[in-house]
């Protein structure tokens, strides 16, 4: 277990080290001088460069992205191309803005959905079971701004819903219905699977009730795939909420990454890009660390 | 995340019949197995007939999708204009036809290369194992490990938001996705007897490969495909929602979604029906791939 545990922390710094590559041979790319893209065809010579010695942009490549590394590193990610304000201070307060959206829509998604899957896979294959099918397959379908701008316009302003409801609740209830369908799916094929098995029938056969035989038993089997799900989507949540921040005009992390980019805001896309991989990742990593204590059948390699 | 089960019981049969008749055949049968559930049916139909409507665009549409003034200025909707008109006068009826051809034709051909290439990268890792296998396997896992839209939405700031720009972005993100899904795949098959025996008859790679490896991967991979070209379809009309899509005129649903939202409560037609495309045409293809998923008994990755 310590050894799987060392040799994913192991891998989470590979990863990070990756993706900071990635993403900063990504900003190499981009065609164009970003001094007179960031500052106008029009602007001085001494604008410039200023411009360039403040992000350190006359280093060679390959010194701009270990500084950059090394920066990140101890704490200093930078300053924004637009108005030299520092990135962390703006990236983490982001942040905290997506972890609180993250967390309701968790409290939310995490107890209707998993009540919606066992119910589905008890009642398999009658119509409650086609109902909650369909429903949840229509609401994963769904792109976010559309279920997002739909609660925006039933819960329309002035009709006297308070703000923290629409700016905050409703967020949270339009990344819910995108994890509900997903989480919901999980845990029905995970019952289902489970009452499958012969110690069910034992169960059964001992005359336990379905009920009993579902808390007692099957249950704490079953959602062992839904909990590594969850984890997953804790990650996915950071990342994900890209689209949703933006309909809700949401100031979370994932808002920040658009604006970033259309204004190509290097260090303000990088940073935001290794904090949203490094929950990514982190969450991967819990996922697996959870499922393989939950379930001692599984041999950690 | 789920695992590869590829169905084992779709050994090739041995008949004489050519290749592409078996094929063809196969795909017929797939077809009908795929109507005989409604749910599945109604997906198939939905996606065909945005096909067709991609296709017929200028019989459908009236008007052309940037022309102005084809009505009053911002108008409801009425017979002249089936959808309304926007603040430009354009009818809304005949953008929403004419946005099915991007919305389709781009995450297809997009979907179309990455399964190419994954297909290929997949049976080639999983067949020859190895370094290459380490390396590519690596390579795509760290890829693998920046959330979709973050990544898309990093290299859309320096290729620059346009129909390409897009194809590029799925392709490089769904081929290592594809990738080991067929790698997965291939390694199942590879062990089994058939395969086994086309090596000691002496076949060469390139036979095994083709007749042997690719009919037992290709349950996982048509769902595989469909799954891809439904979350194609959805991060495409999500990307034209930010801005980052294709640039006007061209008519991009999520585009005059996020153009006509802060006009929701004079002009709702506008945000509507574009809206309720993208809806429709996502579960349609989510239904099929969903059918798909059921007559393979393969489950699939997510997003």
């Amino acid at each position: 277990m310590i050894r799987f545990f060392i040799r994913r922390i192991i891998l989470l710094f590979v990863t990070l080290f990756v993706t900071s590559a990635i993403v900063f041979g990504l900003t190499q790319l981009l065609p164009g001088d970003i001094a007179l893209l960031i500052k106008g065809r029009d602007a001085s010579q001494v604008v410039i460069d200023d411009f360039r010695e403040t992000h350190g942009l006359n280093a060679p490549v390959l010194v701009q992205y270990t500084n950059w590394l090394g920066g990140f590193a101890t704490g200093d990610w930078g300053k924004s191309y637009l108005d030299s304000s520092d990135v962390r201070t703006t990236v983490l307060r982001r942040l905290g803005n997506s972890l609180q959206l993250a967390g309701l829509t968790l409290l939310l998604a995490v107890p209707i959905s998993i009540v919606l899957g066992v119910v589905a896979a008890v009642a398999q294959d009658t119509w409650v079971d086609g109902v909650i099918s369909i429903f949840s397959l229509a609401v994963v379908g769904l792109p976010e701004f559309v279920t997002g701008l739909l609660f925006l316009s039933i819960f329309a302003p002035g009709a006297g819903w308070p703000d923290w409801f629409r700016d905050f609740f409703l967020p949270a209830l339009t990344a819910t219905l995108v994890l509900l369908g997903y989480i919901a799916r999980m845990t029905r094929a995970g019952v289902i699977e489970e009452l499958r098995k012969p110690y069910v029938r034992t169960a059964r056969l001992k005359g336990l009730s379905t009920r009993e035989v579902l808390f007692k038993h099957v249950l704490r089997n079953a959602l062992l795939p839904t909990i590594t799900v969850i984890a997953i989507s804790v990650g996915w949540l950071i990342g994900g909420l890209v689209v949703i921040e933006n309909v809700f005009n949401y100031f979370g992390v994932g808002l920040l990454l658009v604006e970033a980019v259309e204004r190509k805001n290097m260090p303000i896309i990088m940073a935001a890009t290794m904090i949203i991989v490094f929950f990514f990742a982190v969450s991967n990593m819990l996922a697996d660390l959870l499922y393989a204590m939950l379930n001692p059948r599984i041999r950690l390699g | 995340m789920t695992q590869t089960q590829p169905q084992t019981d779709v050994t090739p049969k041995r008949v004489s019949r050519p290749f592409y008749k078996r094929a063809l055949a196969s795909a017929g049968d797939f077809l009908r197995q795929l109507a005989r559930r409604p749910l599945s049916f109604i997906g198939l139909m939905l996606v065909i007939g945005f096909i067709l409507m991609a296709i017929f665009a200028p019989i459908i549409a009236p008007f052309a999708f940037d022309q102005i003034s084809t009505g009053p200025r911002s108008s409801p909707p009425s017979i002249d204009n089936l959808f309304g008109t926007d603040r430009l006068g354009r009818d809304v009826f005949s953008r929403v036809v004419w946005g099915s051809r991007e919305i389709i034709v781009i995450p297809g051909i997009a979907t179309a290369i990455a399964v190419f290439f994954g297909a290929g990268l997949g049976m080639m890792t999983g067949f020859y194992g190895g370094w290459i296998d380490e390396v590519i396997s690596r390579a795509f896992d760290s890829l693998l490990a920046i959330p979709a839209m973050v990544l898309a939405l990093v290299m859309l700031a320096t290729i620059g938001p346009s129909a390409v720009g897009i194809v590029i972005v799925i392709v490089l993100l769904y081929t290592p996705i594809i990738t080991r899904v067929v790698r997965s795949a291939t390694l199942n098959v590879r062990s089994l007897g058939y395969v086994e025996a086309a090596r000691l008859r002496g076949e060469s790679t390139f036979y095994i490969v083709t007749r042997e490896i690719l009919p037992g991967v290709l349950p996982a991979l048509v769902v595989e495909a469909a799954l891809r070209f439904s979350y194609a379809i959805f991060l495409t009309a999500s990307l034209g929602f930010l801005g980052l899509g294709v640039q006007p005129p061209s008519p991009d649903w999520g585009r005059m979604v996020s153009e006509a939202r802060n006009n929701y409560t004079r002009t709702p037609w506008e945000m509507v029906y574009p809206a309720a495309a993208i809806a429709v045409l996502v579960v349609g293809v989510n239904l099929m791939a969903d059918g798909l998923r059921r007559i393979f008994r393969y489950e699939g990755q997510e997003r």
